[in-house]
């Protein structure tokens, strides 16, 4: 990286010494750098229309880095539209010149005539101010279009829409049913709705078993959590990361408290008291699944989470959760 | 200048006792004046009652109340009990140097080694007799496979050792890296779960999967910098980080070169 760096400067440093090539100001060079222009502001407007049409269709391969290219290749183009303006078209020409008293009206016009002179390298002003508004639409559009993104404001239904119903079992990262007996204190496990697509966002599961002396669950969850099995949803509230970590006491005297924490920004839900945040930028608790053992001592779900799952924005924020857990 | 020269006098040898001070062991240990001459039983016995009781307790029953107990050497302390966690928990706390610590409301983290090896051999031995618990795991990493390794560790160790073991942090507390570790440490931790770590039992990871997740341990110990520099192996912020200075001095270079005045 250092050789790196020196080669960079001793490049920008060279090239400084370098005398630019002078632009001889002859009427078709201007003309040539004129359409130049022309065409680049029409295809950066092309490029942020493109960035839009593939923000509109999820379905196609790698969107990501089409609409990355679309819209660096965008910005690029008026970029080097702008350096061939201003290094072609543009009049840089100083000419000092004594002002000339009031006495001598003919002169003075004689000047007005030398301004107005100079700057007239523009031939097709018209064209050029047309490709520079298509060049800001279509810029424009692309820097707008990512705002239809900010969620469903009025309706916050579909996100109750998950695989968890009850009677739904659980099941381990191998597909093996979980057996409440097999889950420990102090550590913590992934779990699954059975026979459903484990990409869903509500699909993952982290659970944890306290010691039910220790639970501090609101009133109407009392019975969430068999033999003080928990059951929590293991994407983050803030951003959406799976909650990966699990910090358990040696010594519940003097270490901290059991806590879930995610990797990304240190939100730390505290699974005794339901997933309340007890840290980090997370907005809102961690959602809840209530669970129940059936006869077979399989753990299975008794009802859909206690909040909306996944990432906040504000229309998840702004409402109570109002979940039918049935 | 004679005015203050006393005072300069006096900050220098506050200096040099600070530096003495410095220079010393953060916490003596307790040794017995004739440590060859007893057995291993009775010396684990001494050491333990010189240096760990005053937390955990005699015989290792704890000191759970928050009544103020007195222990060895003066020390007020809490700690939990011993009893049941085995020669697997004392020898990973104390070839690691997590125990003793010097004040008892100080976290667990490596440090020196206060103890000689048969020391610490005593002591486990002590700690193992008061009362049934797991033995010192046995690893086999070349009985493993790195690449399950590298999948079970994603799925269990990741999230706070981040995936080349590099450690990093919880709320409260930091999380080591584990490039010290030997493999027999790295099974004692994963069985016994350290401090705030959790532990996994053999339902959970499997023996033969405890030696692929400590084959692929060692081999992050050396990973393959294939960009010629790993940044610390932390991942992804100090990568963008570099990218943005490299970034930053290009879009610079470029913003001279657009700057520069055309000569007419």
């Amino acid at each position: 990286v250092k050789r790196f760096l020196v080669a960079l400067f001793g490049f920008l440093t060279l090239r400084r010494r370098r005398k630019p090539p002078e632009p001889a100001p002859t009427e078709p060079e201007h003309r040539g750098a004129e359409n130049a222009v022309i065409v680049l502001l029409l295809l950066a407007g092309l490029c942020g229309a493109a960035f839009v049409f593939f923000y509109a269709t999820s379905s196609i391969s790698n969107q990501t880095q089409w609409l990355g290219l679309s819209l660096g290749v965008a910005l690029g183009l008026v970029a080097t539209a702008l350096i061939v303006l201003s290094r072609t078209l543009l009049n840089e020409e100083e000419s000092a010149e004594d002002y000339p008293s009031h006495e001598h009206p003919a002169e003075q016009e004689e000047i007005e005539q030398l301004v107005e002179q100079t700057g007239s390298r523009f031939t097709r002003k018209g064209l050029l101010k047309a490709a520079g508004g298509a060049a800001a639409v279509g810029v424009g559009a692309a820097l707008v279009a990512p705002a239809a993104s900010l969620g469903p404001v009025a309706g916050t239904g579909s996100l109750y829409d998950t695989p968890w119903k009850r009677g739904k079992r659980l099941v381990d990262v191998r597909g093996r049913p979980l057996a409440a007996d097999a889950i420990e204190t102090g550590t913590f496990y992934t779990a699954f709705p059975e026979g459903a697509s484990r990409d869903e966002i509500a699909s993952p599961l982290v659970l944890v078993r306290l010691d039910p002396r220790e639970l501090r669950l609101p009133a109407a969850r009392r019975a969430w959590a068999p033999g003080g099995i928990l059951a929590f949803s293991k994407i983050c509230t803030h951003a959406g990361c799976a909650v990966a970590l699990y910090r358990k006491p040696t010594f519940a005297p003097i270490d901290p408290r059991p806590a879930l924490v995610c990797p990304c920004h240190y939100s730390t839900f505290d699974p005794a008291r339901g997933g309340d945040v007890i840290f980090g930028p997370a907005g809102r608790p961690l959602p809840q699944l209530p669970l129940e053992i059936d006869a077979d001592g399989n753990l299975r779900a008794a009802g859909n989470f206690s909040g909306p799952v996944g990432p906040s924005w504000w229309g998840v924020r702004m409402r109570g959760p109002g979940n039918p857990s049935s | 200048m004679r005015r203050l020269r006393l005072p300069i006098v006096l900050l220098l040898g506050a200096l040099a006792i600070a530096g003495i001070a410095h220079g010393q062991p953060p916490s003596g240990i307790s040794r017995p004046s004739n440590e060859t001459g007893v057995s291993q039983l009775e010396l684990g016995a001494e050491l333990y009652a010189g240096n760990c009781a005053s937390c955990h307790g005699v015989a290792g029953r704890g000191i759970l109340s928050n009544a103020t107990h007195q222990g060895v050497g003066g020390i007020r302390g809490r700690g939990p009990s011993l009893r049941g966690v085995g020669a697997q928990a004392a020898d990973l706390y104390l070839r690691t140097g997590f125990m003793p610590l010097s004040n008892p409301g100080e976290r667990p983290y490596r440090r020196r080694v206060l103890f000689s090896d048969r020391e610490i051999r005593a002591l486990v031995a002590y700690v193992a007799s008061l009362a049934p618990g797991p033995g010192i795991p046995h690893v086999d990493p070349a009985a493993g496979s790195v690449s399950q390794g590298f999948q079970l560790f994603t799925e269990h160790c990741a999230g706070c050792h981040q995936s080349v073991a590099e450690g990093g942090y919880v709320t409260d507390a930091r999380v080591p890296p584990i490039k010290q570790s030997t493999p027999t440490q790295i099974a004692e931790a994963v069985r016994t779960g350290p401090y705030l770590m959790p532990e996994f039992s053999k339902r959970q990871i499997s023996d033969a999967e405890l030696n692929s997740i400590v084959a692929y341990v060692q081999a992050s110990k050396h990973p393959e910098d294939r960009g010629g520099w790993g940044i610390g192996h932390i991942g992804p912020v100090p990568e963008g980080m570099v990218a943005w200075a490299i970034a930053g001095i290009a879009l610079v270079g470029l913003c001279v070169l657009i700057g520069e005045r055309v000569k007419a």
